[in-house]
């Protein structure tokens, strides 16, 4: 469906957790593709192994975890195949990440100038003295007043310091930025405002964002697909809309109908059943088959390929060909 | 539901104000946690307290726990002023009728003891005249109506053993053990996974129906305030800014602090709304806040009064109060 080469491509990536009982496979065979200028959201309950997904794409995990297989390639190069040093060289440059928890993310001890120029010094990239009117310009273009930039992290709000973090993260106005949950400690308020700043950098700086979330319902106005990860697959993978507006996996239903809504007639939701599975011992059929609603006895015991339909991707036996 | 709420309110807080000291010595300041909230819990009614961190929802929780004192205003339960209530045996008492259940289930169960432990503890404190054999009854009876089944097996579990839904169940379950008659819920959803959350809603709702207990239940998440929730009390800045019936508030929302909120909430259903860009969600100003509005600085409606007066609740709707200086009344329509 992507017409344009696509920005990064991630194959078949599996990560296993090494635990005294064996290992647990947090991420199987997941595969996605993200197109330059797209906004990926990947939306999982917490376990579902979706940040385990982006720190295997960032190539930033580290023991207990390991990538047990598949491919992650960024316009066209092998991110597995990279040492630490070739690493260094386009982390931040060709790609950047925004973690979930500001507060820990930032050193307390050093103001937000001082790391912004940290980062920006790491690189080489400009000649040192113009990076205070980088800093300046960067904090300026996320909405934060540059006389910050001699304040600690502790001096400024969770949003704020979200956004300071989105700042550092476009220092070098890298292709590809990758968010795990930047927003779920903000207010809903603050909440939204982020949002709808990152789809505004967005659509001014042109870097395609992989966006992990838990709420669904966050991402519904601004990813252009949608990725819904659970007990470590994908099971379902569509255009955003398409999504909402005709769910396929029983999961994905499921999912949409957990959250109350404020608008519309007051309806009872029942959630879903029971819980995710241990994923150090997974159902042997389909993961979803011991909490889903149409559940038949095959499906307990093969596990579904990925099947497309129009051009959504989902694995579910019930769009299986022999059925 | 509404055949059940009685005449006098379970729970009732006068002018109810916490303040807390901060700074030094020398430049002592207070922040103004709650300010003058007056709220009125009655038999059987689901009262949601919605507001986002810092607008001082869980200190109001604690004092109605008595967790804290009040720095002025009074709590009356049935009636009676805590603040008469001292002796152990009172305040007991006082615990077993509104009992707390807390946000955080992977924190608020012991994990040395099978999760059942807190539960048996609350049992033998609130109901001693129980024999062993019948608490064990009485247990497992509790557990089932929080949808813990077989009840048996959730008494010897560990709360390792247990999902966070469970965890929360069982917190419902100690709740209840207590025959209480309101139940404070302090964010009892905010750390579960969202496709669980909806079953400890719907738990909520059913214990208000087959026991008719009442509950408050404290939010940031309007939508879910909603779903449970006969009144909703908006709370800004330590203020209530906003009370009504649920649906009245949602539906015709009078204080600019609630209708920004409401147009934040995300919602895959509306259409995208748009918000006033400038607004960040810069948390207000509770230390030392002096008197007038304290949402002005964010408020697109400010007025010079704003800045002067504090806004007091005022009735624009049937049953529907907001504290705003430029919101208008619906009253003379409604009447009319």
């Amino acid at each position: 469906m992507i017409a344009v080469k696509p920005l990064l491509e991630v194959d078949d990536l599996t990560v296993d957790y090494d635990a005294d009982a064996g290992a647990v496979r947090a991420v199987d065979q997941v595969s996605l593709q993200v197109a330059p200028g797209e906004f990926i959201g990947i939306v999982g309950e917490s376990g579902c192994g979706k940040s385990t997904l982006l720190y295997a794409i960032a190539r930033l995990l580290s023991a207990p975890a390991t990538i047990a297989g598949g491919s992650v390639r960024l316009k066209g190069r092998d991110l597995l195949a990279m040492d630490e040093e070739a690493l260094r060289e386009i982390r931040w440059r060709d790609y950047s990440l925004v973690m979930q928890s500001a507060m820990n993310a930032l050193n307390p001890v050093l103001t937000v100038g001082a790391q912004l120029r940290d980062t920006i010094d790491a690189h080489d990239a400009i000649p040192k003295e113009e990076s205070p009117n980088r800093s300046a310009a960067l904090l300026r273009m996320v909405g934060i007043d540059p006389v910050h930039l001699k304040s600690y992290p502790h001096q400024l709000s969770g949003g704020m310091r979200q956004r300071a973090m989105i700042a550092m993260a476009l220092v070098f106005t890298p292709e590809l930025v990758i968010m795990d949950e930047p927003t779920s400690a903000l207010d809903v308020v603050a909440q939204r405002s982020l949002m709808l700043q990152i789809k505004e950098l967005q659509r001014r700086i042109g870097f395609a964002a992989i966006f992990v979330t838990h709420d669904m319902s966050l991402v519904s106005h601004f990813s252009d697909r949608l990725a819904v990860m659970y007990a470590g697959q994908i099971v379902e993978l569509g255009k955003t809309r398409d999504l909402f507006d005709d769910p396929k996996h029983p999961y994905t239903r499921a999912l949409m109908q957990s959250f109350p809504s404020i608008s519309g007639p007051k309806a009872t939701l029942q959630g879903i059943p029971g819980s995710p599975p241990d994923l150090a011992h997974p159902p042997a059929g389909c993961r979803f088959a011991p909490r889903c609603p149409l559940v038949e006895p095959r499906f307990r015991v093969e596990p579904p390929a990925m099947v497309a339909i129009g051009s959504t991707l989902v694995r579910c036996h019930l769009y299986g060909r022999d059925h | 539901m509404a055949a059940t709420i009685k005449q006098q309110p379970i729970l009732q807080t006068v002018g109810l104000t916490r303040h807390f000291r901060v700074g030094s010595l020398l430049s002592r300041r207070y922040l103004h946690a709650v300010d003058d909230v007056n709220l009125t819990i009655g038999g059987g009614q689901v009262v949601a307290l919605v507001g986002e961190s810092g607008s001082g929802k869980s200190t109001i929780a604690r004092l109605l726990a008595l967790i804290y004192r009040p720095t002025a205003g009074e709590i009356f339960f049935k009636g009676q002023r805590l603040s008469e209530r001292r002796s152990r045996r009172d305040v007991l008492e006082y615990h077993g009728r509104v009992p707390m259940v807390f946000q955080d289930p992977y924190s608020s169960l012991n994990p040395v003891y099978p999760a059942s432990h807190a539960l048996m503890r609350a049992l033998k404190l609130h109901q001693p005249e129980l024999s062993h054999p019948a608490r064990r009854r009485a247990a497992e009876e509790i557990l089932a109506s929080v949808g813990l089944t077989p009840p048996a097996t959730f008494l010897t579990k560990y709360p390792h053993e247990l999902s966070g839904g469970q965890r929360q169940r069982i917190g419902f379950a100690v709740a209840l053990a207590c025959s209480p008659e309101l139940i404070l819920a302090d964010e009892p959803v905010s750390m579960l996974d969202v496709s669980v959350r909806i079953g400890i809603l719907n738990l909520m709702a059913e214990l208000r129906r087959l026991k008719s207990v009442s509950i408050l239940y404290i939010t940031h998440d309007i939508a879910s305030a909603r779903y449970v929730a006969d009144q909703l009390l908006v709370m800004y800045a330590g203020h209530v800014v906003e009370s009504g019936p649920a649906e009245d508030v949602l539906a015709h929302p009078k204080h600019p602090y609630t209708q920004l909120l409401l147009s934040a909430v995300p919602d895959p259903r509306a259409p995208l709304t748009s918000m006033p860009a400038a607004d960040v969600g810069e948390p207000p100003r509770v230390v030392d806040p002096g008197e007038g509005c304290r949402f002005r600085w964010r408020c697109p409606y400010a007025i010079d009064v704003c800045s002067t007066d504090t806004p007091r609740l005022r009735e624009l709707r049937p049953s529907h109060t907001a504290a705003c200086h430029v919101a208008t009344s619906d009253m003379e329509t409604a009447r009319a």
